[in-house]
């Protein structure tokens, strides 16, 4: 980048925008509950999630409980074991992780990262968040059902999610099933929102590739979930008329207990193929928010513009393109044709292409930058580590001759846990980091964030790299407990127990995750407005944090792209997205 | 500039700052909005669509009576569709009195078609055999409560905009929600026209299109 001289032509004179336009509370009910400001709809996506997540982390330590020691904790009777598997997974992909990447970080990040004073339909946005509780409102209920939460497993497969037998059969499948159509009608209101905001509501001189690759990464997501949800909501629709009207949509005939049931004909690979074709992008839909957040953090702290940025823009719309074409690697033992096994598996392989060139342009960033080992930059490079060892084993799965004998086994747990649990929660914890002084205006505990990253981080490792050994060893996965068997041998016993331990110290590590998050709101340093001298446009509000209309009278006029760190000839070692020259003013 | 230009852009490299509004594209966001959830309405009945066809040629099919009134439900929508384009015509020329005739056509012939299908449910419910496993009938009642419950939505909506009828409003004002109430009207007709051409005006319509396709 080099200093250029503007003429008169080039001045351009900002928008004023009427404050008709935004709706200004009138009390401390429309201010701060049923508020309509993005910002403040975003604190709520992202308190509710962390609130529901942490039940999904309880959970995971319960299962832990069981495959660690299951002679000890009797009380965890396989019942339990499958409900909380179920739960775990459901809340920790839908209600935890989606929503905080699109919800969240979408809500706080798209207005003020263009230039926008708040999302274009306001009033939609909030219906979005209030029907978002109410979905998590239902799914939580159905811990106090009679029969108790659904354990038919996170991918609710038919026809067992629905029969006798399965654990939460009477009404914890019908609870599901109506958070998750619930789930999804609040975020096609706020899917709409993001996707029309980022292409209609951008600041003047804000190009789509001036845009950080944040906001590709959630607008790319974003139109994704807007195309993948369907699915789910058809197939959600359907196994609840199966349940509740007795229609055999997926329901084959049935012989229970020596009696004929109602149902034939149905077809269960038909709501394996809807959910999938939900469940591959969902995987993306979580991961390409974390792919640009993570790009934004390395190159700010890394003082270095980002490498090859227009390819990771094309990376990010492939990844999401292609992530519609692979749905059935998840269905490789379900008796498909091997025609289709062989399709599946080269566009699942394809798809290690952009990622790949994702990675690549990652460490180009890092490579001679003057990296300062902040703690949002130890999450993100933690991210890049946990990532690519995730996503190698993917290319184990993703062919069909692999994937069949390790099929159901504790190496596909490890796999995914790796690549679409611990690499995006990474980032999510890393953007808190990084973005936690613009909410609050204050700095959250460096040295309790740095611990936090080495616990969870090298925590996490000791949880799952020994799960893929215990997945090698054939030790299958939704097994209550496996008691004497002769193939398993005692050190994979001791290798579980080890996991748990790991499990439980990881946990208690995010206690003091919550603690900094609430003794830093009060206690910690003064942030200023720009504390990590980034470039883009949500640290160059006039206020921290953002007023309402983030901007006061004028909108910012853009003048460069996101990444002007180090830029020879400059003053400083960044130059914002508003300043007109290299030189300042 | 167009979309591909946009995309091509080389952003690290000194540029003209574009004077121009950096919007993509050149729409109201309302108008915008509505036609991103078009596009997820019609992935939804696609993928309806979708399964209807897999079941048809993987599975047991046993194809089910059609109620008759099927018919004139098409008809009744198709004039609610002309109504709310009576509405977009009036207020584009100006002329309150045929956005008032043409809105509560659209919306009255709306309902009427949404208590036709009640009324073909009744039909077909009393019809045998009728057997709620038989995946034709679960289809039938499923695709058109979906289809009904999104026309219901737009009822709503198209009740806002009456709302805002009262008192003589001057119509420019009152263009941009009659537009987009009618865009939505025609766009259900469509969807219907192909629901109803497909599934529900014979039962081998779609069979004959799996067939072309070599699927059944």
């Amino acid at each position: 980048m080099v200093e250029r001289s503007l003429g008169p032509a080039d001045i351009v004179p900002p928008f004023e925008v009427e404050d008709v336009e935004l709706y200004h509370p009138k009390s401390w009910l429309t201010k701060y509950v049923f508020s309509q400001d993005a910002k403040i709809i975003a604190i709520q996506y992202s308190l509710t999630a962390l609130a529901i997540g942490l039940v999904a982390l309880v959970l995971s330590w319960l299962v832990r409980l069981q495959l660690g020691f299951p002679d000890y904790f009797t009380f965890i009777d396989a019942t339990l074991y499958y409900q909380f598997i179920t739960m775990h997974g459901m809340i920790m992909v839908i209600y935890l992780l989606t929503a905080l990447f699109l919800g969240g970080f979408g809500n706080y990040l798209i207005p003020l990262m263009i230039g926008a004073r708040d999302m274009v339909f306001p009033y939609v946005n909030m219906l979005s968040y209030w029907i978002y509780l109410l979905a998590v409102l239902v799914l939580a209920a159905s811990f106090f059902t009679p029969g108790g939460p659904t354990g038919a497993g996170w991918t609710l497969y038919p026809p067992q999610a629905i029969l006798a037998g399965t654990p939460g059969q009477e009404s914890g499948i019908v609870l599901m099933l109506v958070s998750l159509i619930l789930f999804i009608i609040g975020f096609t209101m706020g899917g709409l929102n993001y996707v029309v905001t980022v292409l209609q509501a951008r600041a003047r001189g804000m190009t789509l590739m001036r845009m950080p690759l944040t906001i590709w990464g959630i607008f790319t997501a974003t139109v994704m979930a807007l195309l993948a949800f369907p699915a789910l909501f058809v197939g959600a629709v359907m196994m609840l008329f199966d349940k509740t009207l007795g229609t055999s949509f997926f329901m084959p005939a049935i012989v229970q207990g020596g009696e004929v049931m109602a149902y034939g004909g149905g077809s269960p690979i038909l709501f394996q193929h809807l959910f999938w074709f939900f469940g591959h992008p969902e995987v993306y839909i979580v991961a390409l928010p974390a792919f640009g957040i993570v790009s934004d953090l390395i190159s700010t702290h890394a003082r270095r513009n980002i490498f090859g940025y227009r390819m990771m823009v094309w990376a990010i719309v492939f990844i999401g393109a292609l992530s519609f074409v692979v749905w059935a690697h998840h269905m490789y033992v379900s008796g498909m044709n091997p025609s289709f096994g062989f399709f599946f598996a080269v566009t699942t392989l394809i798809i290690a292409v952009p990622t790949a060139i994702k990675v690549y342009n990652w460490v180009l960033t890092l490579w001679r930058g003057d990296i300062h080992l902040t703690t949002p930059m130890l999450f993100a490079l933690g991210f890049i580590v946990t990532f690519v060892s995730g996503g190698l084993t993917g290319l184990f799965l993703g062919n069909a001759v692999v994937d069949v004998p390790l099929s159901d086994t504790m190496f596909v747990v490890a796999h995914f846990h790796m690549v679409m649990g611990v690499a995006p929660i990474l980032v999510i914890f890393g953007a808190i980091y990084h973005w936690y002084p613009k909410m609050t205006g204050r700095m959250l505990g460096e040295t309790m964030g740095k611990v936090h990253f080495w616990t969870t981080f090298l925590g996490t490792y000791a949880i799952f790299f020994p799960m893929h050994y215990l997945g090698l060893l054939g030790v299958p996965r939704r097994y209550h407990e496996l008691g004497v068997t002769s193939f398993i041998p005692d050190s994979a016993h001791t290798l579980n127990a080890f996991i748990s331990i790991a499990a439980f110290i990881v946990g208690a590590a995010q206690i003091l995750f919550l603690f900094n998050l609430v003794w830093s709101w009060f206690r910690g340093r003064p942030a200023g407005g720009n504390p990590w001298r980034a470039t883009t446009l949500e640290w160059q509000t006039p206020e921290t944090p953002p007023a309402h209309g983030n901007w006061g009278k004028e909108l910012p006029v853009v003048y460069r792209w996101a990444y002007d760190y180090s830029v020879p000839g400059a003053k400083l070692d960044f130059v914002p997205q508003n300043q007109p020259t290299l030189s300042g003013g | 500039m167009g979309l591909f230009q946009q995309l091509t852009e080389k952003p690290w490299l000194p540029s003209p700052l574009p004077l121009a509004d950096a919007r993509a594209i050149r729409l109201p966001a309302a108008r915008l909005g509505l036609r991103v959830f078009c596009g997820v309405v019609t992935v939804l009945f696609f993928l309806l669509l979708v399964a209807y066809a897999e079941r048809m040629a993987f599975e047991e099919w046993r194809p089910s009576a059609q109620p008759w009134l099927m018919w004139l439900n098409t008809a009744l929508l198709l004039t609610a569709s002309a109504g709310m384009q009576w509405a977009v015509t009036g207020v584009r020329e100006e002329r309150i009195e045929a956005v008032r005739t043409g809105l509560a056509g659209g919306g009255l012939f709306a309902v009427a078609f949404l208590a036709g299908q009640l009324v073909a449910w009744r039909q077909l419910a009393l019809m045998t055999p009728f057997d709620i496993t038989n995946a034709s009938i679960a289809f039938f009642y499923l695709i058109t409560a979906l289809h009904g419950l999104h026309l219901l939505g737009g009822l709503v909506a198209l009740g806002w905009t009456a709302t805002r009828l009262q008192g003589d409003p001057p119509p420019a004002g009152l263009r941009l929600n009659v537009e987009l109430c009618a865009v939505y009207w025609h766009f259900l007709l469509v969807v219907w026209l192909v629901l109803f051409g497909l599934l529900f005006s014979g039962n081998d319509n779609l069979e004959i299109l799996l067939a072309l396709c070599g699927v059944r």
